[in-house]
């Protein structure tokens, strides 16, 4: 059967439970020109070579066009000047060098070891927190009432987003996080949603800003605000790109990681009793749920030069879709590819992208999902999955369950 | 192997432990012998012109960790003076003799020292080189009593690093070269150009076309002043002098070996030859001092002092010692280096020097984050990044393919506006 409608069926949400063997045949063929002129890559060697290729391209959003609203003076006038900046000022996962660099270097600073140490102390409070509003049930979702709020509480904290508005954050967080989402780009209602909600977080963004300006704190947008002299800063614009990414990246796919992780420890029960006997083997079984079950399982591209790889040619200008979780479960590199094996040794998955884009956010993932997967084998007793496979969220590259029904014998 | 003759390996290095770590995960179960000048276990050596200058780390935290279980007889502090090759036996500086049945030599290589002749009498004190542990313990201490003016002699790499500390210490430096950049033999005078923009801005008293003469001692006998070739003196009580590394070959002498202050010549194979060009029974060396051929510079040799080829090296001359003799594998490596010096992560690939072409791919020179490839009569032969490493990999492997200059066309910040001749010095008169 011919490959080049394959990537369309693990678009489709009717794989989504399981595009794992769709993505063993993509497999087949390491860079796969799909009917639409795009290329999917999906061996683990084909993806090495390519994210660490500087002809590969991340700015390949297409140019911000907000729908028309019927009002000629927002059509004509303000619209307009919105897209520019917009198209001007991406986040920099949408930037390439030497912008990207800049930026990210500036964002890196932020995360200075005070302030990672500071959030392991407020992620712990959080997750106990939200595991002691469970006592009582033995029915509960884990993404409603864990897995989502966790990341944006974490967040906003390191942000210095008072507690407050972490509410209406989380809102928003929900419309934008579909912005990162590729197969949603065309949608004209998605498209609408996302720029209303841009515009809402930009404006709340610029007053938090100005507000970080007169009273500084110790927080992450208190240090972008107010750089020290000589030291390399942002524009306010590029500041309020930043914070929004900051906030979307790290949520949608931190709650994919911490679901992803329960449900897949709850399917293999003797990791669960593993880690719940042996607190200290999270780093290795998280890594292992990087692999196995990624929180982002593609992100776009576009070569801007004819690229040879794999015996075959991606021509100058061709959208590549890096297909990050088919890399994971490469037999030619990882043995045994689809057992979860948190013993597993020389684990370079791509849970967390790789090259210069790789996550910023990688170290705030990993505490957050090692405290909760920690936190909830814990204090779960006798978890069961109400249903196997879970509904998920229509995103493919997103990827995860919408709902996790998990009964309780009780909360410990 | 015989059993009771063992493998000695000269030179207690990194070479040295991670060749005989080699030997160990390869299934030699033998005696096995590491034999050292120094009285230190294996150290590391690139945080001495770093870290250890600047005080971060102690010279004695710099020893390197052991990978595998050894299960050695170490020989310390005692210096290798004679090899007896026709009764295979290593003699060492107390008079004793070790026999060996095979033999990895990774004696590296020593720090050029200032000539002293008759006529230039005894050096003064205060004047340091930089390659050894102790080295840069005397080092560290001259620079924290702080010495009113630093002269570094020599803008090569370890003189480009003891320059950036010296400045990140708040101390004056001057810095003389006798080519027209720092750099300059490694990267040519173009991107050397860069190095000067750093010196400038972190206020370092750069003196292209300099050859110092003489030091003048004051009174007590200590380094006061430096005497130029061109007339004029430089006024400096700590002065370092790095002109870059001689082979430690002196002990193989009366050997038989290809052996030099260049090194000591092997083959594809990493094993010794002897005066007649043959490979020298049971005689292998890795690291800093073996001088082999290399796939990618046809009719050259070249010794590396690169931090990953002693590693790679000394694993691949342990693989052919335990291997039989029509079994012995060539040793293809890709030269690569590193520098950290004014806050700017350097690294390189292949071997510019030669090349008659560069160009800057990716980034600009005037941002000081870039990537530049080398080339030859229309090949690509080398690349070297300042702050951009993460690309190298790729211009790695189409430098091993030896691809036509320039390589990876449509790169995202690449111009291609800045090319021109390198402008490596002539090569040095020996």
């Amino acid at each position: 059967m011919s490959h080049d409608t394959l990537f369309a069926e693990v678009t489709d949400p009717a794989n989504r439970a399981d595009p794992y063997p769709l993505y063993a045949r993509l497999r087949e063929t390491p860079v796969s020109r799909q009917g639409d002129g795009s290329y999917v890559v999906s061996t683990h060697a084909a993806i090495r070579g390519l994210i660490f290729d500087p002809r590969l391209s991340s700015e390949d959003l297409p140019p911000s066009q907000r729908p028309p609203t019927g009002n000629p003076f927002k059509d004509w006038i303000v619209n307009p000047i919105k897209n520019r900046v917009v198209n001007a000022h991406r986040p920099l996962i949408f930037r390439d060098p030497p912008d990207h660099d800049t930026l990210r270097a500036i964002v890196m600073e932020q995360f200075t070891i005070p302030r990672v140490r500071g959030v392991h102390r407020e992620v712990e409070g959080i997750v106990e927190d939200l595991i002691d509003k469970l006592q009582g049930r033995d029915e509960i979702c884990l993404v409603e009432d864990f897995s989502y709020p966790l990341p944006v509480m974490v967040i906003c904290r390191l942000l210095g987003v008072p507690e407050e508005d972490e509410e209406q954050f989380q809102k928003w967080a929900t419309v934008l996080a579909t912005a990162l989402e590729p197969d949603s780009r065309g949608d004209e209602e998605a498209r609408h949603a996302t720029a209303t909600a841009f515009d809402a977080i930009s404006d709340y963004m610029r007053g938090l800003i100005k507000e970080k300006r007169k009273n500084p704190a110790d927080d992450m947008l208190s240090g972008l605000a107010n750089p020290e002299p000589g030291k390399p800063a942002m524009g306010d614009f590029d500041l309020i790109a930043s914070a929004i990414l900051l906030l979307v990246a790290g949520h949608e796919t931190t709650v994919n990681l911490i679901t992803n992780g329960m449900l897949t420890l709850i399917r293999h029960p003797e990791e669960l009793d593993r880690l719940r006997r042996d607190p200290e083997r999270a780093p290795r079984l998280i890594e292992e749920l990087l692999r196995y079950e990624p929180p982002v399982h593609f992100r776009t591209r576009k070569a801007l030069g004819d690229i040879d790889i794999a015996g075959t040619t991606i021509p100058a200008g061709a959208p590549v879709i890096l297909l990050f979780a088919a890399g994971n479960r490469d037999p030619a590199r990882f043995a045994d590819p689809d057992r979860f094996d948190p013993d597993r040794e020389d684990n370079q998955h791509f849970g967390f992208g790789g090259g210069l884009h790789y996550c910023l956010g990688a170290p705030l993932a990993r505490i957050e999902t090692e405290i909760a997967l920690n936190a909830l084998v814990r204090r779960f007793v006798a978890p069961r999955l109400l249903q196997d496979p879970p509904p998920y969220r229509p995103g493919a590259s997103l990827r995860g369950p919408e709902k996790l029904g998990i009964g309780l014998e009780r909360i410990a | 192997m015989s059993a009771d003759r063992g493998v000695v390996v000269v030179g207690a290095s990194l070479a040295g432990l991670r060749g005989a770590e080699a030997l160990r995960r390869g299934g030699y179960a033998g005696p096995l012998t590491l034999v050292g000048d120094e009285p230190y276990q294996p150290y590391d050596r690139p945080p001495l012109s770093k870290h250890v200058l600047a005080g971060e780390l102690r010279p004695d935290a710099t020893a390197l960790p052991h990978l595998v279980d050894l299960d050695a007889t170490w020989r310390l502090g005692q210096p290798a003076v004679g090899l007896d090759r026709a009764a295979r036996m290593l003699r060492l500086a107390d008079g004793s003799a070790l026999p060996y049945e095979k033999l990895l030599i990774a004696t590296g290589a020593r720090a050029r020292s200032w000539p002293v002749t008759e006529k230039t009498g005894p050096l003064p004190s205060g004047i340091h080189t930089l390659r050894s542990r102790d080295d840069a313990a005397a080092l560290r201490a001259a620079l924290a009593a702080g010495p009113k003016r630093v002269l570094i002699v020599g803008a090569g790499l370890i003189g480009c690093e003891a320059a950036s500390c010296c400045r990140d210490l708040g101390l004056a430096v001057t810095l003389a070269d006798p080519n027209p950049t720092p750099l300059a033999r490694i990267l040519g005078s173009r991107i050397g150009g860069v190095i000067v923009s750093c010196l400038d801005t972190a206020g370092v008293d750069f003196r292209p076309g300099t050859h110092v003469d003489a030091f003048e001692a004051d009174a007590a006998g200590r380094v006061c002043r430096a005497r130029l070739k061109q007339g004029a003196a430089i006024e400096t009580d700590c002065v370092i002098v790095a002109l870059g590394a001689t082979r430690d070959t002196g002990w193989l002498a009366e050997a038989g070996l290809m052996a030099d202050e260049g090194g000591l010549t092997c083959d594809v194979a990493c094993r010794a030859l002897d005066a007649d060009g043959q490979p020298a029974p049971g005689i292998y060396a890795a690291g800093d001092v073996a001088r082999t051929p290399n796939p990618l510079h046809v009719g050259r040799l070249a010794a590396f002092e690169h931090w990953g080829n002693a590693v790679a090296q000394a694993g691949h001359a342990a693989r052919n010692m335990l291997a039989a003799e029509d079994d012995q594998q060539e040793y293809r490596h890709l030269p690569a280096f590193w520098s950290s010096q004014f806050g700017i992560n350097i690294k390189g690939v292949g071997l510019a020097d030669g090349a008659d072409t560069v160009a800057v791919m990716q980034g600009s020179r005037a941002s000081r984050r870039f990537l530049a490839v080398y080339g030859r009569e229309g090949r690509t032969i080398a690349a070297i990044s300042f702050d951009q490493a993460r690309w190298l990999p790729a211009y790695a492997e189409r430098i091993e393919a030896g691809v036509a200059f320039p390589p990876i066309l449509g790169a995202t910040d690449q111009s291609i506006k800045d090319f021109g001749v390198p402008d490596f010095p002539q090569p040095r008169s020996r």
